[in-house]
């Protein structure tokens, strides 16, 4: 091991950086939709009705009980024997917001029993109900609430995606190995993945901390 | 499916837990270690362990354990899959219980402390009598946590060909061409093991001191 293993490394930076966009692209993308389908699951958490909070607490208790690992197979073996083919990639993205939308539920979950309850009655004083409640009211309280959790929870989508990998999605962690496969420099591709991860894992913990600070200034 | 296979995949489980039992073993004294340099304000050694808790925190299990698995040999450290996982999933579980330590050691009563240190106490008794004891006890659910998470990451440990759950039951997916059925029943031995950590989280969670206490 030296260091021109690295320049070697940063040779192959095209590949790299399609690597780093393709992690890039999958954290922001389930992300997002994990978060909105999170936001969409937590009423249904909290329903009156025991069908529903039953069905989809069952859902979210089955996911934080499987590794991601093997959620991701049983997509990918389990999808087509029904029929339907889709690309890894489209696999694997799928397979991330399936997981992690469970997660982003309990997390808000627990951030909607932690809210004060004065500020729900004032609002349901002042004659907001149903959806309007839970739009005005209740989401911006749990979601500024939540937010540390749900930073927390981004850096968690980052590394299950290097769970992708495996089913041959060509994400940072698939990319490394690929070049340290060619040049036999595992040591330096793969502490550069790592240094590349701590980075975005940096950019979302900056960003965390900026919304909890903006949060913070308006909360309840 | 036969009874072999079925035994094959249980065969795995107990990889699964041996391996990820003997990471939270392995890291969570050095966690400690590594949250009492912190707590101890030393200059450098302070700042040293910080990066490596935020640089190992947000690395994914799969580069990590590739890292240690091909990346020591260059240096002459030949390791097989076993060892290598141990070590990665060590330096997880050091790097995660390092913050849950820490966040009881700041909660600690200083009052406590500083009587220790009227009694005479040296410093290692200080820690040893007086400030382990109570972060032990208010961390040991956020640790219990800490090892449901190592078992959810344990199966990027298949990627250097360490036979558990998840490899196991892929194999005889592989074997009989029907690859739900041995995924469904490794499905279900996690679940079992989760399930079981959960529940002795949420039991000592209502022992631990502070629990119900609303501020």
């Amino acid at each position: 091991m030296n260091l021109s293993d690295f320049v070697i490394v940063w040779q192959q930076y095209p590949a790299i950086w399609a690597g780093f966009v393709n992690t890039v692209t999958l954290l922001l993308l389930a992300g997002s939709a994990s978060l909105v389908l999170g936001i969409v699951l937590t009423p249904m958490l909290m329903s009156k009705r025991p069908v529903i909070y039953r069905s989809i607490g069952f859902y979210c208790e089955c996911m934080r009980c499987v590794p991601f690992l093997l959620l991701v197979y049983l997509i990918y073996f389990g999808l087509p024997s029904f029929g339907i083919q889709l690309s890894n990639w489209v696999t694997g993205f799928i397979a991330l917001i399936i997981y992690n939308s469970a997660y982003m539920a309990i997390i808000l979950r627990a951030a909607w029993q932690d809210i004060p309850q004065e500020t729900v009655e004032a609002g349901k004083a002042f004659g907001l109900h149903g959806n309007r409640l839970l739009k005005r009211i209740i989401m911006p309280l749990i979601l500024m609430r939540a937010t540390p959790m749900i930073g927390n929870q981004m850096t968690q989508i980052l590394k299950d995606s290097a769970f992708l990998g495996i089913i041959a999605v060509s994400e940072l962690t698939a990319v490394m190995n690929a070049i340290q496969a060619t040049h036999f420099i595992p040591f330096a591709s793969f502490l550069s993945a790592v240094v590349l991860y701590w980075l975005i894992c940096l950019v979302i913990e900056f960003f965390t901390l900026i919304f909890t600070r903006y949060a913070e200034v308006r909360r309840a | 499916m036969t009874t072999y296979d079925y035994w094959s995949i249980v065969q795995g489980s107990f990889a699964t837990v041996g391996v990820s039992l003997t990471g939270v073993l392995l890291g969570v004294p050095l966690g400690l270690g590594l949250a009492l340099l912190r707590w101890a304000r030393i200059p450098v050694v302070r700042q040293v362990c910080y990066l490596y808790v935020s640089i190992v925190r947000s690395c994914p299990a799969v580069t990590l354990i590739l890292l240690i698995y091909f990346g020591l040999p260059q240096f002459g450290l030949s390791l097989n899959p076993l060892a290598a996982a141990l070590i990665a999933l060590s330096m997880t579980a050091a790097a995660f219980s390092c913050e849950i330590w820490r966040a009881s050691l700041i909660a600690f009563d200083q009052q406590q402390y500083d009587a220790a240190l009227a009694f005479g106490m040296p410093a290692w008794l200080r820690v040893w009598r007086i400030v382990l004891p109570q972060a032990w006890q208010s961390s040991l659910p956020g640790l219990v946590n800490e090892m449901t998470m190592l078992i959810k990451s344990s199966p990027a440990i298949a990627v250097i060909g360490m036979v558990e759950i998840t490899r196991a039951a892929q194999r005889v997916g592989a074997r009989t061409y029907e690859p739900m059925p041995p995924l469904m029943f490794g499905l279900f031995l996690y679940m079992v093991i989760i399930l079981i950590l959960v529940r002795a989280q949420r039991r000592l969670e209502r022992k631990a001191p502070g629990f119900g206490v609303r501020v």
